[in-house]
């Protein structure tokens, strides 16, 4: 067969591949528009602070010379917005402490006896109670929960000792507003890695074991195709298909978030294809062997997975144990993920990501030539 | 006069873990000879034809095409046979000519060879349409038009016609008869239909348990019996389709 003929070959295949995967509207949906979807309602959600809810429990003073006294009562009647409904499940006061900066916050205070304020703490339902001594306001509540300590922590800014902060003073906050600190410029990069990853394991694996659960690749084994071209066009299609969804997501965010790319684009291409490479060698060796899509199924989860809670796509990976992170740091999609965020965030540039790229590129050729050896086109 | 033998099986056998699903077969197939292999499921009708096309190795004996080994010689093989695995399914979202392009691409053929295949097999008026809206005789006769690419000089059939409906089988038969009739293909063909054997081929055999019970022309089989149905009951005490 003549060179032409090879390169015919292997055009078809991949132009066929191709349109396998154009003509499936999931992939399209799963491919493009979920992650646009994924970075505008968790970059939205992390954007602006939504006003936080804060319900609070007053016990119940019989005596009104007592509640004449009382700092809390003081501070409810004077300072806060009666509520004029007084349903049973109603509150009984209101008060929103407002802050461009830091949120408003809303405290609804609930005037119960001390057992059903407990019954409510035992719920969930409020985390503080407020009751008077001596005309002093006094914090019930369990140190160990945090967003009780923060009520508490709100609530004796405003209630302390009877003074109210007034609206509006923060001249001591100053938020960060440089680029490459907000979430979702930690979040883009880790979407674009993980949807290299996602694309690589379902494209290429999945799509290699359900070829070989149809027979499919039994078929065209026994037909002169080159092996070597199914793979070639199969890893082809989907590296392709990671270009376009990782610029569409980029572009995305560039409009809706106004994210930058402080270093290296070059570098940060090179990156991106040697963590393509990676992956796609990784998905081979994963469907090397099994014609089961269920085995598969199983065997593509253990991959992924941990990569994508370990890796750092959504968090910082450094809030795990300290004995982790040596192993974390070298999963490959921590690898990829940390070195297109510095290139996003940090300004890298070559000589940052040459080790990543050389690790990457290893990885993926390892496994490749380990999954072809193994390979059962049967 | 000598009869130029395309296929010769010489005491094959093989097994699966504890079965042993084919047990010392040996035939011959001359050039141009049409033969069915019948038998029950899992009379081991598809591991033969399997270690013919080269997929299953067997464990022991000796198979050659064309007095070539599988060994060393696979593309060369791969160009002169056609084969219809059972129940292959194609890329769902490709169109019938799409497909018949990407296979005639492996034989290194043309649209034209693509458009004569259409043609052959009847799917003129399906050419747009996607794999995965044909039905189940429009699929088997897509397998056959991959399986009739390359103009093979051997032709493997493995259950054709299951689960298709009478129309549609018949459809398939008769391509299969103008093949046939207009070219010196060999074929060998598995299927528990004894109307298919009888109708398309020249040569039958008959296999149960992994061995061959009978073998011969139809008249030959005939002998002493009514149909083939008889024959198999009284060779195994069974239907064929029990």
């Amino acid at each position: 067969m003549s060179r032409f003929s090879r390169l015919n070959q292997l055009w078809l295949l991949t132009l066929s591949l191709f349109r396998e995967l154009i003509r499936e509207p999931g992939v399209l949906f799963w491919g493009i528009v979920f992650p646009i979807l994924m970075s505008a309602g968790l970059g939205m959600a992390f954007t602006k602070k939504a006003d936080i809810l804060r319900k609070v429990a007053v016990i119940r003073e019989a005596s009104l010379a007592v509640r004449d006294s009382s700092a809390v009562y003081n501070f409810l009647e004077n300072n806060c917005e009666k509520n004029s409904i007084n349903g049973k499940k109603d509150y009984n006061w209101k008060l929103e402490i407002k802050n461009e900066k830091l949120g408003t916050s809303v405290f609804l205070f609930y005037e119960l006896t001390w057992d059903d304020a407990m019954t409510l703490l035992k719920r969930g339902t409020i985390n503080l109670i407020l009751t008077g001594n001596d005309g002093h306001a006094q914090y019930h509540f369990d140190p160990l929960n945090s967003d009780a300590e923060l009520t508490y922590l709100k609530l004796r800014n405003a209630i302390g000792s009877g003074d109210v902060i007034p609206e509006g003073n923060t001249a001591e906050i100053r938020p960060l507003t440089i680029k490459g600190t907000r979430y979702i410029d930690f979040l883009v990069p880790g979407l674009i890695t993980m949807g290299v990853m996602m694309s690589a394991m379902w494209g290429i694996s999945y799509g290699i074991i359900e070829k070989r659960s149809k027979k499919l690749l039994r078929r065209l084994v026994a037909t002169p195709m080159k092996k070597s071209h199914f793979l070639i066009a199969l890893i082809t299609v989907r590296v392709v298909m990671n270009i376009v969804e990782a610029l569409v997501l980029l572009l995305f965010a560039l409009i809706a978030f106004h994210i930058t790319i402080q270093g290296s684009i070059s570098a940060m291409i090179l990156l991106f294809i040697a963590g393509n490479i990676a992956f796609a060698g990784i998905a081979v060796f994963v469907s090397c062997h099994t014609s089961n899509t269920e085995v598969g199924n199983g065997l593509i989860n253990a991959i992924v997975m941990p990569m994508m809670v370990l890796s750092g796509i959504f968090f910082s990976y450094h809030n795990f144990p300290d004995w982790s992170i040596p192993v974390i740091n070298k999963l490959p999609l921590t690898i990829l993920t940390d070195g297109i965020r510095s290139i996003f965030n940090e300004g890298a540039g070559y000589q940052q990501v040459a080790l990543p790229v050389m690790i990457l590129s290893a990885t993926g050729v390892i496994f490749f030539l380990a999954g072809l050896k193994i390979f059962k086109w049967h | 006069m000598i009869t130029e033998n395309v296929i010769e099986v010489r005491e094959v056998w093989k097994s699966f873990k504890s079965v042993q699903a084919v047990r010392g077969i040996s035939l011959n197939i001359p050039k141009g000879q049409f033969v069915a292999v019948l038998g029950p499921n899992g009379a081991g009708k598809t591991t033969l034809v399997e270690m013919i096309e080269g997929i299953q190795k067997p464990d022991k004996g000796d198979i050659t095409i064309m007095g070539k080994h599988w060994k060393g010689n696979e593309d060369e093989l791969h160009k002169i046979i056609g084969l219809s695995l059972q129940e292959t399914r194609f890329i769902d979202k490709l169109r019938v000519t799409e497909t018949l392009q990407l296979f005639a691409s492996f034989f290194d053929m043309g649209k034209r060879r693509v458009e004569e295949i259409i043609d052959l097999v009847d799917l003129a008026e399906k050419k747009r349409s996607y794999v995965v809206n044909l039905s189940g005789g429009q699929r088997q006769k897509l397998a056959l038009g991959i399986a009739l690419i390359n103009t093979p000089a051997i032709l493997l059939l493995d259950e054709p016609t299951t689960g298709l409906d009478p129309n549609a089988r018949r459809e398939v038969w008769e391509i299969l008869k103008k093949l046939k009739n207009g070219s010196a293909t060999s074929m060998i063909l598995t299927t528990h239909y004894m109307e298919e054997a009888e109708k398309l081929c020249d040569y039958i055999i008959i296999m149960d348990n992994g061995v061959i019970l009978r073998e011969g022309t139809l008249n030959q089989l005939l002998e002493g019996h009514s149909n083939l149905d008889d024959l198999f009951v009284s060779l195994t005490g069974r239907q064929i389709n029990e």
